[in-house]
């Protein structure tokens, strides 16, 4: 059977899902499309509203109208799974792509007299490629080979965000869903509170932990061996080239788009642990991460476009399992749609309080010690929620 | 004799003889030497304290 993978009962399993993942490399695409139309058919700002309609709009409907996906490879697939090329040549040939179309949607701008309206939706556009490049840069830099770790690098820098490669595996993985981490949301605190937390908690924690890095091996903070000015040297050559050809009346234009890309990331974070919390345990330290400690998302269409990001839960628990590899469990907590639609959902604070706050606290059985709530907001949200208060992680009962 | 300690989780091994230099463990650093903080350098969720110990010398 063409790529099947052998089991050990002599069967082989073929993973239907093969070529879906190619909507991971066509999605982001679709940033090249509003301004190839727009030079090339007709100069219509519509064109530009392409990618993110589709992102925020069909991507969402999809998700609601495809549903779920609950199978998982058979376990003694996984290796072959794991070994096979293909799935890793996905993976660099996104690299390019987003490298191009961050390129061609720059010099577009730079070349075009547009409306506000019309720079707002290349910056959507574009800031949504620097957010790809963070889920490829995820998907990469959690691998343990030089190419695939150069590559997350060569990625992160499109965002400048290549922090990133440090703070998430060494920090966020380490301290997701507890107090100590500033990429782990709370119950009752919004998105806009949040980021202030995230953005630049996530960028100290990656620091000090690479500063302790270079120390122990007797190397100077700033040097190229600084694995956060690796990337960030990219980003600075790869910004300073496209004012010095477009001029500096593009920097506002790079930099909203660099944060519209960071953002997406804060959007993943926000979502990813809403609320939920590790136990710490008797010495203090916290229970190992379980698959019910992340939202889980089994929608179909939308993990095929961002690498099934969105199957968090085994993630956390086993980080360095590949993409194709990762599994559904049974009772997970359970996002109602994709990234891209729960997204919308936390820009609009009530509404996400309304949707999450009540499934948060269904997963708990109400037990407020499972909980990681915004400490301004906790005395609040159990008497809204009628939960019996239980004493906080930390405090000594009288 | 150098020994072996792997990560249950992703199934790195920490080879005393080769030491991590990466994490700033130079080749020969002893198991018994390294800090309790020390983190699984593959997967991060798994420390020292979770290490298990290879009966034999890792390959």
């Amino acid at each position: 059977m063409l790529h099947a993978h052998p089991l050990n009962h002599g069967t082989t399993y073929r993973d239907r899902k093969r070529y879906l993942w190619l909507f991971s490399l066509l999605v982001p695409c679709l940033a090249l499309v509003g301004p190839a139309l727009y030079v090339w058919h007709s100069p219509s700002l519509l064109w530009l509203w392409i990618a993110p309609v589709f992102s925020y709009v069909a991507i969402p409907l999809l998700d609601a109208l495809m549903g779920e996906d609950l199978s998982n490879p058979p376990e003694d697939a996984v290796p072959a799974l794991e070994t096979d090329s293909y799935y890793r040549y996905i993976t660099y040939a996104l690299v390019p792509i987003l490298w191009l179309s961050f390129i061609v949607n720059v010099a577009f701008v730079g070349s075009h007299d547009l409306p506000w309206h019309g720079v707002l939706a290349v910056v959507i556009s574009a800031g949504g490629t620097c957010g790809f490049g963070l889920n490829l840069g995820h998907e990469l830099g959690h691998k343990k080979s030089n190419l695939e770790r150069w590559l997350a690098k060569i990625t992160l820098s499109l965002g400048f965000y290549g922090h990133f490669f440090t703070e998430h595996n060494r920090g966020h993985h380490k301290d997701v869903a507890t107090p100590a981490d500033p990429a782990s949301s709370r119950m009752g605190e919004s998105i806009y509170r949040f980021m202030f937390r995230e953005i630049p908690g996530g960028f100290f924690r990656a620091w000090d932990l690479e500063a302790d890095r270079l120390e122990r091996c007797g190397r100077s903070v700033w040097s190229l061996d600084n694995e956060i000015l690796q990337p960030a040297l990219i980003s600075a050559v790869l910004y300073g080239t496209l004012l010095a050809i477009f001029g500096m009346t593009l920097l506002p234009f790079l930099l909203l788009t660099a944060f519209w890309g960071a953002y997406q990331l804060t959007s993943a974070n926000y979502i990813e642990h809403y609320g939920l919390l590790r136990q710490q345990r008797a010495d203090g330290r916290y229970e190992h991460c379980q698959p019910h400690h992340s939202w889980n998302s089994n929608h179909l269409f939308s993990n095929w476009a961002l690498f099934h990001l969105q199957r968090h839960s085994d993630h956390h628990a086993h980080p360095t399992r590949r993409y194709q590899s990762l599994r559904d469990f049974p009772d997970l907590p359970r996002l109602p749609n994709g990234y891209f639609g729960m997204y919308l959902l936390a820009y609009l604070p009530p509404l996400w309080f309304a949707v999450m706050n009540p499934r948060l606290i269904r997963l708990v059985n109400g037990d407020t010690r499972r909980i990681n709530f915004e400490p301004a907001k906790r005395a609040r949200l159990i008497r809204q929620y009628h939960l019996e208060q239980q004493p906080a992680a930390g405090e000594v009962c009288a | 004799m150098m020994r072996g300690y792997q990560c249950p989780d992703c199934g790195y091994v920490y080879d005393e003889q080769r030491g991590e230099p990466h994490e700033g463990y130079a080749a020969g650093t002893l198991w018994a030497d390294l800090p309790e903080s020390f983190t699984c350098p593959d997967c991060a969720v798994r420390e020292k304290a979770d290490f298990i110990e290879l009966s034999e010398q890792p390959s």
